[in-house]
Order: structure tokens, then sequence, then C-alpha cells
């Protein structure tokens, strides 16, 4: 049994402690410590996007991120994007652009998505399809969700004006 | 503005099918965006332990021990299996329709018949202490000639794949393969102006969810197992299930419905019989998921196809003979693939109307991965290479490759060649859609046709 170690970060803006075994991946620690089922594991080595977290900010696999290297900072994941009932424009604009079928690929698509948009909020159809390179989606087609991010980056520039 | 078929054919009909053409919000989309979608992998039980399948490294082979004395001391192990813990370890899960007979192993016994074949069940109480106790269980091989070609297995003295078949190939009713026979196809062939005779070839094609295979099984208090699962085929799995654990239905307990991809992938019944019968013998939750490589190599993929079309086609586009032999590589063991072959047989003729018609379909064992359902299998490659066929046709006798689907066409009314008769036909109104949304223009007369009959 490996050793445990000491945890602390912040979760969609809540503090977290937790005691950990060495080694263990963001990923796992989200999931299975934290309680934070949105993240999901599709290939465990770095290749399917659908774990992408931010981490301070940054885009993050958080299958090939060790846990206890995201000590004291702040990650976010699309479990924590909804408050008080009210989506994320991402949120809005896959809901209503069809962008999502088994769902699975979808948290981490948004999270790539949210990267993006909180860089570069006008992005062009070439940045999205490059900020979404790493996520793969094998129902609904990239299309829509492309389209669905493109909506988000308009919703927002809408509101802002 | 495409048209709809409840327009084209709105006097034939008497309901009122006011959603179609109108765009409705899934109902689980909110689950998606928020990520509270609960799949079968978003639970967690306390004392869960982790199931690793010791894997054949060798695509046939006689096993003559399984040593797995020394992975019982690794830390965390709680249990190990062998076919000797399986109650009814030979089985096939189309036996639930009468297609047997039952061919293929839940953990190997004797015999390994693919590279991949589960032969050892693991159990720990972490994935990493079920890796590690995996590695340490020694299987002793005699490795066998193996067979990964349909045309070399189909030869007299090619090495037997699967002995509960006897042949390399699947036994149907009517003998080593399923036929199809209507008219008389040597004499379409003897009137045509042109014959045209070319071979297809597929390759495996794995469905690559991005949720790969798996489930949880819980022991419950009350003597039942809950088994929260992502597959395709609740029912078939739960009675399968039954069968290979000689347990009845009201033991069993599935929960799923919510499918991370699986196209077809996730309808074999590959990981809850094990796990479930782990959950009795160590009264424990477990958890056994396929990793991404398993998912890649070892699930069970689209099955390669050769497929011959010989047809007899005339100078003015009319098809008068078509002679198919359509080989399904089910690989060691049936799976879904007597099915699929069987489809593929009724299926060859396609949606056109042709007099004369002879069709053999074989399903074929070799020593490569079990193929299975996929996306229409059985008639998705079929598709490919008769489409394909068609526009060599078209080509062959210059005339359009979309007017010469026009004049083939199968109407209402028409007989197909395994005695369906044609019934809401409405490829020629599809394809005068098609003309005008892909800018394809076809001579008038055609777009006068309709499906029941010329007007």
């Amino acid at each position: 049994m490996a050793k445990k170690v000491p945890i602390e970060l912040t979760l969609n803006g809540e503090e977290k402690a937790e005691f950990i075994e060495g080694g263990t991946t963001l990923l796992t620690a989200l999931r299975e410590k934290f309680g934070d089922t949105s993240v999901k594991g599709g290939c465990h080595q770095g290749t399917c996007g659908a774990c992408t977290v931010l981490v301070d900010g940054e885009l993050r696999l958080s299958c090939l991120t060790l846990a206890e290297t995201c000590e004291g900072q702040s990650v976010e994941t699309t479990g924590g994007l909804s408050r008080e009932g009210l989506l994320h424009p991402l949120q809005r604009a896959f809901l209503d652009g069809f962008a999502a079928q088994c769902g699975f690929c979808t948290p981490g698509m948004i999270m790539a998505a949210k990267a993006l948009l909180d860089h570069t909020p006008n992005p062009s159809r070439n940045e999205v399809v490059e900020a979404l390179s790493g996520n793969i989606c094998r129902c609904t087609g990239y299309e829509p969700i492309i389209n669905a991010v493109l909506a988000a980056a308009s919703a927002n520039s809408h509101n802002a004006t | 503005m495409i048209r709809l078929a409840k327009q084209y054919f709105a006097d034939q009909r008497d309901d009122d099918l006011n959603q179609i053409g109108l765009g409705l919000q899934r109902s689980d989309v909110p689950g998606h965006v928020t990520g509270r979608t609960a799949y079968f992998a978003d639970r967690n039980f306390p004392r869960m332990l982790h199931l690793k399948m010791v894997r054949s490294p060798h695509h046939h082979a006689r096993i003559r021990s399984i040593d797995t004395s020394e992975a019982e001391k690794q830390p965390g192990v709680a249990r190990i299996l062998t076919h000797k813990d399986v109650p009814h370890n030979v089985y096939t899960i189309l036996i639930l329709i009468q297609v047997g007979p039952e061919d293929e192993q839940v953990l190997a016994a004797d015999k390994v018949r693919w590279k991949g074949e589960a032969v050892v069940a693991v159990l720990a109480d972490s994935e990493r202490a079920a890796s590690e106790a995996a590695a340490k269980v020694k299987i002793d091989y005699e490795v066998l000639p193996a067979v990964f070609d349909m045309d070399e297995a189909l030869k007299p003295g090619a090495p037997i794949v699967n002995e509960h078949h006897g042949n390399n190939y699947y036994t149907y009713d009517s003998g080593s393969h399923r036929k199809v026979r209507f008219g008389d196809v040597e004499k379409g062939f003897s009137e045509a102006d042109h014959i045209l005779e070319q071979t297809y070839f597929s390759s495996p094609i794995e469905h690559a969810p991005t949720e790969t295979t798996g489930c949880i099984a819980v022991p419950e208090g009350n003597d039942r197992f809950t088994c929260y699962t992502n597959t395709q085929a609740m029912f078939f799995t739960l009675d399968n299930t039954s069968i290979i654990l000689q347990m009845p239905g009201h033991k069993l307990h599935f929960v799923g419905g919510t499918v991370g991809g699986g196209f077809g992938g996730k309808v074999d019944v590959t990981v809850e019989p094990i796990a479930i019968l782990a959950a009795k013998l160590t009264g424990r939750p477990v958890s056994f998921i396929y990793s991404r490589q398993e998912e890649m190599q070892i699930s069970s993929p689209r099955a390669a196809e050769k497929i011959v079309i010989k047809d007899g086609v005339m100078k003015d586009g009319r098809l008068l003979a078509r002679q198919v032999t359509g080989y399904t590589d089910a690989g060691a063991y049936s799976r879904h693939s007597p099915y699929g072959a069987q489809k593929g047989a009724a299926h060859y003729p396609g949606p056109y109307t042709v007099p004369n018609v002879w069709i053999d379909t074989y399903c074929v064992y070799t020593n490569r991965t079990p193929s299975s359902a996929m996306r229409g299998f059985g008639v998705t490659i079929a598709d490919f290479a008769l489409e394909v066929q068609m526009d060599k046709l078209a080509r062959l006798i210059g005339m359009d490759p979309l007017e010469f689907r026009f004049i083939n066409a199968y109407r209402d009314g028409d007989m197909k060649a395994h005695r369906q008769k044609t019934e809401g036909a409405a490829l020629i109104e599809c394809m005068q859609e098609a003309s005008k949304a892909a800018d394809w223009p076809v001579a008038e007369k055609y777009l006068k046709m309709s499906s029941y009959g010329e007007v």
C-alpha cells in the first residue's frame, strides 16, 4: 500500500482537503476522493481529452496530472460551471446546438472550449478547431460542437456590449 | 427545402406525424452538459474490488497448466478465478434465440483460440494491485498452428479453429452457407449485354467508444446482485448471465441505459457474468472495466468481409442477374456473426429489383478477435460493395449512376429475392430529393417516377 499524502486544493471555488495515495492522478482524486464524476476517464493515457480540466486557468489532462502537483491550486471542472441553476453560455450552446449525443466527451469538450474562450473571447473557426483538437468525439461529429463554441463566444460578446 | 415522406405519401396515411421535421431537445442532454449524467463507473462502493484479466498472448494454443500460486500471495489480492469457478463455462449469446451450438469459453479451460482470450481473472483491492498480481500468473501454452485468412480457413486441411463447429464455417439448417435463389441466374447472364464480376474486401473496424466497456457488480443483502453496466443489450446480457452462472434471473438486477458510446460494440456478454461471479464468491462489489488497450484490441470489431459480386446488365440500364458470394470473418467464436452473415444474404440485391438472383453467404471461423455487431452489421459492408458495383455498372454502359439507380429502384409490389413483397418503398422519392439537394440533375422522366409505379 502506497503511503498516503495530504492534499489541499480549490475545486470549483470550494476549498477541499483529502489524503491520497502517492502517485494518484488528478482524474482519480477528483472522481474517487472529491466526488466530482463530471470528469471522465476515456483512455488514461492522454489521447482522448475526456478528462480535460482547468488548473489555475490552464487546460490540463487530469489523467496525466499527478494530484500532488496541484497542491494549493484552483481546479475547475464542468461540474462546477452552472451556478444557481443557470447554465454557463457554453453549456447552453451545447444544449441548444445538439452538440452532445452520448455525452461522455462533453465535459472535456466544454472545458477545452472554456480554456479557449477565457483567453480568446472571439475566436476564429480555426482557433476553435485547434483548441478542440485534443478531444475525441465518436457520435455527434465535430461540426455541431465547433458551432456551439462559436455560438457561445458570440453570445458572450453580445452580453458584453 | 426538402419535401418530407409524409408530404409525398400524404394520401396513404391517416396518422398525424406532426413532430417529423422539427428539432426536439434530447431528454438526457441537460445531464450531459452539466456533467451530472450518471455513467456506470460514476459510482463508488466501499471495499470495491478491481478485476484484471490475464489474457492469451497466442492466437491458438493448448493450455498445459495454469499456476496462480505466486499471484495469490501478492498484496491486496482477494481471489483468483479460473474456468473451474464458472458454473456453465461454455456459452454462446444467440442461444437465447436457438442459434447454437455453445462455442465460447468465459475463461479458457483447455485451449485459447485468439490472441486476447480471457484465461484467469484476478481480483484485488486496487487496479494496480490487480495488474501486478495478474503479471504473476503462470500459464504454460503449447502453441498451435493458426489461420487468419478466410480463404485459407476454408481450404481442406486448414487448422480447425473451433471444435464445437467441426468445420471453419457456421453450419446453418441450409448447410455450410445461407442461400437465396430467385429466378434463373444463368439464363439472366446469358441474355445480358454485359457481365461485371468484382471482389470487395473490408477489414475489421473497432467502434472505439470514448467510454470503455465495463460494469460494477454489487452483492446485495437480499441475496441478489445489482449490476451497473454500459451494455447495449440489458436483457440479452441478463439472460446469458443467468445461464453462465446457473442463477435464476430474479437474483439479477441490471441497471443501465446510459452508454458512453456503443455503436454495437457493447452488445456482447463479456464483463457482466465474470464480475457478478466474482462478487458472489468474494461478497464484495467488483469493478471490471476494460482499459483503452483492451477496448481497442479485445472488444469485438465489425467483421472483415469478402464479397464477390457478378452482375448481368442490359445496355438500357436494366439489371438482369446478380450472383453474390459473401464471406463474414467471425473470428474464433460465433457471437452475432451467424446472424450478420444471414442478414447479408437477404440484403445483397440492395434496394433494387433484380429478376434473377443467386446468393451464398458464409460465416467463417479464423483465429482472429471474435467479431460481432456494429452499426448495421451484415448489410453495411454489403451496401459499400453493391453501391460501388452499381457505379461501376453505370460506367460500363455509359449511363449516369443516379439515373441507373432510378431504372432499377424497387417499387411497391415488387417481389424481392428473399420472397418479401416490397411495401412502403420511398427510394425513388429520396433520390428525387437528393438529385435536387446535391444539384445532380437527372432527366425529366426520372422526376416523374414514383414508388407506386410509373405515373
